[in-house]
């Protein structure tokens, strides 16, 4: 059939099962956008473009289906970056379609010509300028593959708008992928999964260490039946929140720099390390040297290259979480006997841990962040799909927030992108329509992209969003109160001066709270679930409370202030 | 340590670029780079030589095996590989000399490219420590200009 390369496009994003382009028009990329008037794809218009990539990134997290954004040559592409960037960081398909001047004109610095590629090139998994428009249909077949097997991540098309507007004729069959170099190893090695098992049973001390993985490759079952044959206590990372329930008696809770005193301890303490889907980030492990010296160390991943990159390994598994865990399972199912015995002391230990230093909502008059976290658990019923910003309220959020399935934790990890929050909620409600989503976020964060109101109120987006006020850029102001003898240099945002966050969201045309008092918490969480379209609660808070405990930069991990 | 690294890639533009900037973003030391076609259109081969620790080495080979137009690595041990490079150096050559340098020249198996007034361009293969021996025997006399391909090198058998 002969179409347009633009038509060829869209075609090809329909053939993929696309539900939701988010994006933003703009020259190089009118004739895809004048085609998508015509598709069934539902478009989500942003107010920025970083926007839209949040967004599709949100959407992407909150239904384990590929993203798309999509945006103008030059300055749209390159305000796609920090989404771009932030989807690599924590392994999320993401598909980014840029438009690109014509090729022709490629390189002569043209009107709004950007070399996307080039920019992108080392925060995308994959890239492709597509130079004719009979590739397309392969290209994008091609893109979605890379974008959603393997160690998943972001990729970008990048669309010259002589291409888009070319001819091609496309085959309905074709789905052609031709990556000689692409070959993701899914399966673990059998002998590596004998010898995991043998050290597994042999442990005394033993631990799970879950990350994203765990979520990515949808082993969220297998990793609680592992923990349950076992008998092993689980610690999950910030973006392997909800793999395993935090209610579990099994649960460690998070660890590292803010995670659980329990949980870092365990690690320090344990004499096997079982890490699945996870990468030993320096967030994590605190200082390497001196981190879990005792622990001898299985490493499942999907990633070869991590394996081994920060600390040394003794059972490296290369494979997909989930087949491996089974096949895990399988190879200890008939071995286990007896086997919950020989922890009990290891129990006994972490319940010491665990009651001596607990995760507690610090009392007094206040408001205190932690009981506004604490509260909105509490109304949402630890049902709600929690979003989050960058920064003490995120950590809060993961301190407080208990998640218990996979895909009910939101947050930007690896690359830590305030103003992530918002879009990526909306990305996620319309993703997950049937959900409740609740935005938690910072008085900093939500100002870096508080114009996605818009895009919540017009597309009927049901939010509730949390912002913890404290009048600071308040992770910054805590590391200057600990490492820079309170020299608060530029952290004070200057709370009840601008903006007025109240009178911004009813400017957009959303509803708005302000919430001063802990009495005031509970009904105001209640009316805002209730009512529709976005609502923002100002939650003002006490300004200089700090996130404990803390695992400061360089430290052992076992060393935490206010642990 | 010196480790040489052949690269098969996909001849697609921007490959290059991705390699290159793979060893400058995760810190790796190139010592050189040569890219030329293979026996098929459709693939070249890169071969790189890096100055890494093993433990290095092994993010090296697993980073650039994740790209996707890179197609296979292969670590070449110079024990089992063939490692060829050329160099071309012009050196000042006056009468009482020229038949000295000459005389090197012909030691080394190389070949005299070009004559000109007052100098002499030669050419000499070899792996490279044969190279850098021979510059060094060139250098007294006046090297003018230098340049080195960088390592190429096929796996024997």
């Amino acid at each position: 059939m002969k179409m347009t390369g633009a038509q060829a496009i869209i075609k090809s994003l329909e053939n993929e099962g696309v539900e939701v382009i988010f994006g933003y028009p703009g020259g190089q990329i009118m004739p895809v956008y004048d085609v998508l008037l015509d598709s069934k794809i539902r478009h989500i218009l942003t107010r920025h473009e970083q926007g839209a990539a949040h967004a599709a990134d949100g959407y992407a997290r909150a239904t384990g289906k590929v993203g798309v954004c999509m945006a103008t040559s030059g300055p749209g592409a390159t305000n796609l970056v920090t989404g771009i960037a932030t989807a690599a960081m924590d392994s999320i398909p993401l598909i980014a379609i840029s438009g690109q001047v014509a090729t022709h004109v490629i390189g002569t610095d043209a009107f709004q010509e950007a070399d996307t590629t080039g920019i992108t090139l080392p925060i995308v998994k994959h890239s492709f300028l597509v130079k004719d428009p009979a590739d397309i249909p392969e290209t994008v077949a091609e893109a979605f593959l890379i974008a959603s097997t393997g160690r998943k991540g972001p990729v970008v098309i990048d669309l010259p708008s002589d291409v888009s507007r070319g001819e091609l004729d496309f085959k309905v069959t074709e789905k052609r992928t031709r990556l000689p170099g692409y070959k993701p190893t899914t399966a673990g090695h059998a002998r590596q999964i004998k010898a995991a098992a043998k050290m597994i049973l042999a442990a005394k001390k033993p631990v799970i260490y879950a990350g994203g993985g765990v979520i990515a490759a949808g082993a969220s079952n297998e990793l609680r039946e592992l923990s349950r044959l076992l008998e092993f206590p689980v610690t999950t990372t910030l973006l392997a929140k909800g793999a395993f329930p935090e209610t579990h008696r099994l649960s460690l809770g998070m660890l590292g720099m803010h995670g659980t005193s329990y949980a870092n301890y365990v690690m320090m303490e344990a004499d096997l390390i079982v890490a699945v889907g996870a990468r030993f980030d320096d967030r994590i492990t605190g200082r390497l040297d001196t981190f879990a010296p005792h622990a001898k160390k299985i490493h499942i991943d999907i990633d070869p290259a991590e394996i081994g990159k920060n600390v040394p390994v003794d059972v490296p598994i290369v494979g997909d979480a989930r087949g491996v865990l089974k096949e895990l399972i399988a190879a200890l199912k008939p071995l286990e006997e007896g086997r919950r015995k020989g922890l009990s002391a290891w129990h006994e230990q972490i319940k010491k841990w665990k009651k001596e230093y607990p995760l507690v909502v610090p009392v007094g008059d206040n408001l205190k962040p932690q009981f506004v976290i604490d509260e909105i658990y509490r109304v949402t019923k630890g049902d709600a799909i929690v979003v989050t910003d960058v920064g003490q309220q995120q950590m809060w959020a993961a301190q407080f927030y208990k998640t218990t399935k996979p895909r009910y934790f939101i947050s930007s990890g690896g690359l830590g992108t305030m103003g992530f929050g918002l879009p990526a909620s909306i990305g996620a409600k319309i993703g997950r329509p049937e959900a409740t989503v609740v935005t938690i976020t910072g008085d900093g964060s939500i100002q870096m992209n508080s114009q996605e109101l818009a895009t919540a109120v017009l597309n009927e987006v049901d939010l509730t969003v949390a912002i913890i006020n404290n009048g600071y850029l308040g992770m910054v102001r805590q590391w200057q109160e600990l490492f820079f003898n309170r020299r608060y240099s530029h952290t004070n945002l200057r709370r009840g001066e601008s903006p007025d966050f109240v009178k911004l969201v009813e400017a957009y045309g959303g509803t708005g709270m302000r919430v001063f008092s802990q009495e005031e918490v509970e009904p105001a969480l209640k009316k805002a679930l209730k009512t529709r379209g976005p609502v923002l609660i100002d939650f003002i808070v006490e300004q200089e409370e700090n996130v404990f405990p803390m695992v400061a930069p360089g430290a052992s991990l076992d060393d935490m202030i206010g642990g | 340590m010196k480790h040489t690294l052949s690269v098969l890639v996909e001849n697609k533009p921007g490959v290059l670029a991705r390699v290159a900037g793979l060893f400058s973003r995760r810190g790796f030391n190139i010592d050189s780079l040569a890219v030329g076609v293979t026996e098929k259109p459709e693939i070249s081969r890169m071969t790189v030589v890096v100055d890494v620790e093993e433990h290095s080495l092994e993010q090296v080979y697993k980073q650039l095996n994740k790209l996707i137009n890179v197609i296979k690595v292969i670590d070449l041990p110079d024990a089992n590989s063939v490692q060829r490079e050329l160099v071309l150096v012009k050196v000042k050559a006056e009468p009482r000399n020229r038949a000295e340098i000459i005389e090197i020249v012909e030691i080394f198996r190389g070949k005299i490219v070009d004559v000109g007034k007052g100098t002499l361009s030669v050419e000499v293969t070899g792996p490279g420590s044969k190279l850098s021996a021979f510059e060094e025997l060139l250098r007294p006399y006046g090297v003018e200009e230098l340049v080195r391909t960088g390592t190429i090198a096929l796996p024997r058998g």
